[in-house]
């Protein structure tokens, strides 16, 4: 038989607090370090695939349905569709924010609205509360909003948010 | 992709499960340990019987141990016996079943424990925390994100693109906590109503609280024998007659979330092994995986049990209630039961087998089941596994 | 049971540090190269299943089976990881052959050890959080040493036959094309090297190193499909020991033993002395013996003394250089060991037994016989 325990119960028995050292210095890779230093410089870089020329962003040094090497660097728009968009009230250990954060998916142009796959980033969206309970950001057109070239560091977080045009 | 197989048949013939609870005073191995040992009381058979042991558990972060399938091999009977973990994020629990399916049809071993364990309240500060890791360490994770995040961004795409409310989707919430009242085993289950999700607490909208299934531990464990021998130990051996898995590509951000097409991928591969040509005409009985209220209805419509968009509609009529043409979920599914990951997929397995074998109590559904399906789901909105069985 | 093929294999990396290609990128790098020994398959059109082999925190990924499918071919397919060494998963291909639901199979394992700052911390999280992580011990070769001096004492085995395996794996390597490690030492060299943990110096112990590996697998109806001499895994088998330290056998590899049982009862191989090489796992110089004996070789000591592992005489033992010489790629380890058992077997002898181990603080191997 197994035995839950209540929140205050945890204190009458013996528990064991470990804190793991897990410390990793990810390698970014060919194609993810020059997406990195484009975004330092403002654009969105992608690999075109020469075989289905299918576009990747972020980029890949290969083709998933071609298994092919990608070949070529193309810069797409900064601009594009809101795929989804939700607004968080928690964080990520989940403590209450007062303030909602909103992220969502933006599809980049160029792309058409039947790609099942299209060059595509996950990112923050400045837009209110409102505009994603109504669902009114969906299907709008946005565009990055960059932070000063002195600030940018070669991020993700190069780009602030992704702003309705 | 084989079809027209000959294979080895399979049949379980035992399975238990640990109460899924937050906050167990049990080890992981303990925990194991319980689950395992009820799976071999209902075969009738003893650990020294068992040939391989398979183990499924999700991320290594929640137990914080590494290497979880060498410490677990302890509870769950694996100690000089070839013991293997696989492991397919949120999916692993139903792969668990599906690896102890091909350890036997293989011909490899004759008597399989598949056993699945997860204990997610030990994590600080939250479990939660834990998942920030999953995600692309260099384009994803410096934005911080939570588990949540992915889930409502998929209920808003699919809420968007098929025009559903919050309140169709909380029917789901409404039917399966009420399912699970009838569950020995579950952690929430009781009658709540639509308003009452509504009105609970927003986590990331558009989920609330009560969409969402809660923080559990718990184990659960299935013993697989050959066919051959399997009406040696049960008269009503259970078989596993399809299984089918798959996983879409890492880049979720670039495609379209409003249709698992893995999923479809998947169950196509189950449903031909199995010879199912027509899903909703076929199927008595269905456990789909439902971290999340709209996720079943997603992944209903990824088993073809529902036309795209149209799972609600049929929610609504009662198709999928447990009196219904199909029920779903019946167990009370994750969202009444609890979800500790790999053992919440078993779970759905397990409740399939007592469905078929007329065991399942005051779960039992109330038309005659011969065929049913359970389908877990996982990664980045991307792993799908899907198993078919018959009485 | 049907034999299994191993049609294809392919590698990249071997180095201490990739520093310009992510994880990713070297599978991808891995793969393209096992299907081209595959002769030039198709992976999207002629694969049936893919299995990956990792493990979380050596990913630094919760869930990094997120990663598996994209740089192998195996997005929208039947892809799975196992949790657990390459040769547990080159086992799980060989029962999705066998079990009718695939014909080809591709295995995949990857180590970044690299990228993790944290080694021995990772190290210790496999440990049992109760008690033995408790004991702060600093440095996690203890569990080695333990298990080196009882097994030392028992098999009277000395410091000289140790040091003999060394200066054996880390010439060999000197022949391959991925040996970081390897170097001609002397006796001395190796014997007045600074102890970490008694019986064990620097140069008895393996390290890890960066490198991804693919193998293709096809059954008996496939595999010429793809290449004219297959490989034939005739017989394979896995087992865990003890996952407690404290209740684990030390001394003596009881999981090569089973597993021994299983796979040469497998392959109907009635001795392992009728075998041209073994590759078994040598993270620690000790480890060689310790495997050669649980595969079933007696007076390992007295046959080492006599040359009798050494390449050229009757049982070649990791003719190409083993772990010592290559490092050790964590969870790739086993393939590691089958990708040179496999260029052993291509340069025209018949037959090898391949013995992986998962490594510290594990109880836990594999063994697969070779044929062709």
């Amino acid at each position: 038989m197994v035995h839950p325990l209540k929140e205050e119960e945890l204190k009458e028995h013996f528990t064991v607090t470990y804190r793991p050292q897990a410390k990793y210095s990810y390698t970014a890779g060919q194609a993810l370090s020059t997406f990195l230093r484009g975004l330092r410089e403002g654009k969105i870089l992608g690999r075109k695939c020469p075989r289905c020329g299918r576009v990747y962003v972020p980029p890949r040094l290969y083709c998933e349905d071609c298994f092919y090497p990608t070949s070529q660097w193309v810069e797409v728009k900064d601009e594009g569709i809101v795929m989804t968009a939700v607004a968080s009230f928690i964080s990520w250990t989940r403590d209450r924010l007062e303030e909602p954060e909103i992220v969502g998916t933006i599809r980049l142009f160029p792309s058409s609205p039947r790609d099942y796959v299209y060059p595509g980033l996950f990112h923050r969206i400045c837009c209110s509360y409102d505009d994603v309970k109504s669902m009114r950001i969906m299907g709008k057109t946005v565009r990055a909003r960059w932070k000063p070239v002195e600030k940018r560091e070669g991020s993700i977080e190069d780009i602030e948010c992704f702003e309705v045009v | 992709m084989k079809t027209n197989l000959k294979f080895r048949r399979v049949a379980a013939i035992g399975a238990g499960m640990t109460p899924f609870r937050r906050r167990m005073l049990e080890t992981p191995q303990e925990l194991a340990w319980e689950a395992s040992r009820k799976a071999l009381d209902e075969a009738g058979l003893e650990l020294r019987d068992i040939d391989c042991v398979v183990i499924g558990s999700a991320p290594d972060a929640f137990d914080g141990v590494h290497m979880k399938g060498e410490y677990l091999a302890h509870g769950a009977g694996g100690v000089m016996k070839p013991a293997s973990r696989v492991y397919v994020g949120g999916a692993t629990g139903v792969m668990t079943a599906i690896s102890g399916w091909y350890h036997v049809a293989s011909g490899m071993c004759k008597k399989v424990l598949a056993v699945a364990e997860e204990k997610m309240s030990p994590g600080r500060p939250h479990p939660q925390a834990v998942f920030r890791y999953i995600w692309d360490p260099i384009t994803e994770k410096p934005l911080n994100p939570n588990l949540i995040w992915i889930f409502a961004m998929e209920m808003h795409r699919y809420m968007f693109v098929n025009k559903i409310s919050k309140e169709e989707i909380a029917l789901v919430s409404v039917k399966n906590k009420r399912n699970a009242a009838n569950n020995p085993y579950a952690q929430l289950g009781g009658e709540i109503t639509v308003d009452d999700v509504l009105r609970s607490e927003v986590l990331v909208w558009p989920v609330q609280l009560l969409d969402v299934s809660p923080v559990s531990d718990g184990a659960a464990a299935m013993v697989f024998v050959d066919g051959d021998i399997a009406r040696r130990y049960t008269d009503t051996p259970i078989w596993v007659e399809g299984v089918g898995w798959t996983l879409d590509n890492t880049s979720w951000p670039n495609r379209e979330l409003a249709y698992p097409r893995y999923l479809e991928n998947a169950a196509r591969m189950a449903y031909r092994m199995a010879g199912i040509e027509r899903p909703q005409r076929e199927i008595d009985v269905v456990e789909p995986y439902d971290p999340f209220d709209y996720k079943e209805l997603h992944h209903l419509e990824g088993l073809m049990l529902a036309r795209k968009g149209e799972a609600p509609l049929l929610l609504k009529e009662g198709f999928f209630d447990r009196d219904g043409d199909i029920p779903s979920s019946p167990s009370g599914g994750l969202l009444g039961v609890g979800n500790p990951i790999a053992a919440a997929g078993l779970m759905k397995v397990i409740s399939i087998y007592w469905q078929l074998k007329g065991t399942a109590g005051k779960m039992q559904v109330k038309r005659p089941v011969h065929t049913g399906v359970a389908q877990a789901w996982g990664d980045l909105m991307q792993a799908s596994t899907v198993i078919v069985m018959r009485n | 049971m049907e034999n299994v093929g191993i049609v294809g294999i392919g590698w990249y990396g071997f180095s201490t540090n990739v520093h310009d290609l992510s994880f990713r990128e070297m599978m991808f790098e891995a793969a393209q190269r096992a299907f081209y020994d595959a002769g030039g398959m198709n992976p999207r059109e002629q694969i049936d299943a893919f299995i990956s082999c990792q493990e979380d925190f050596w990913e630094g990924i919760s869930i990094s089976d997120e990663f598996a499918p994209d740089p192998v071919g195996g997005s929208m397919r039947p892809t799975m990881t196992v949790a657990g060494d390459g040769l547990q998963g080159l086992a799980h291909g060989f029962m999705l052959i066998n079990s009718g639901v695939a014909d080809v199979v591709v295995v995949e394992s990857h180590a970044k050890p690299s990228d993790i700052l944290t080694f021995p911390e990772i190290v210790e999280l496999a440990m049992d959080p109760v008690y033995v992580r408790e004991a702060k011990i600093p440095n996690y070769h203890f569990i080695a040493g333990l298990d080196a001096t009882k097994f030392m004492h028992r098999t009277g085995v000395t410091r000289e036959d140790l040091a003999e395996v060394v200066i054996k794996n880390r010439a060999s390597g000197l022949k391959t094309g991925r040996a970081p490690h390897a170097s001609m030492l002397s006796k001395e060299d190796v014997l007045s090297q600074e102890m970490i943990v008694y019986p064990l110096t620097r140069v008895d112990v393996a390290r890890p190193v960066d490198g991804a590996i693919v193998v293709v697998l096809a059954s008996e109806t496939f595999a010429r499909k793809f290449n004219d001499t297959p490989i034939w895994i005739t017989g394979i088998g896995f087992s865990t020991d003890n996952s407690n330290l404290e209740l684990a056998k030390l001394g003596d590899a009881f999981y090569l033993r089973k597993a021994s049982e299983l796979a040469f009862g497998m392959a109907k191989l009635e001795s392992p002395l009728k075998v041209n090489g073994m590759f078994v796992d040598d993270r620690y110089s000790y480890k060689e013996l310790q495997h050669v004996e649980a595969l079933g070789v007696n007076n390992v000591a007295e046959k080492l003394r006599e040359g009798y592992f050494h390449e050229g005489s009757y049982l070649p033992v990791n003719p190409k250089g083993g772990h010592l010489a290559k490092g050790y790629p964590l969870e790739a380890s086993g393939l590691s060991l089958v990708l040179d058992a496999v260029e052993y077997m291509r340069e025209g002898v018949s037959s090898a037994v391949v013995a992986s181990w998962r490594g510290i603080p594990t109880f836990t191997g594999g063994v697969a016989v070779l044929q062709r």
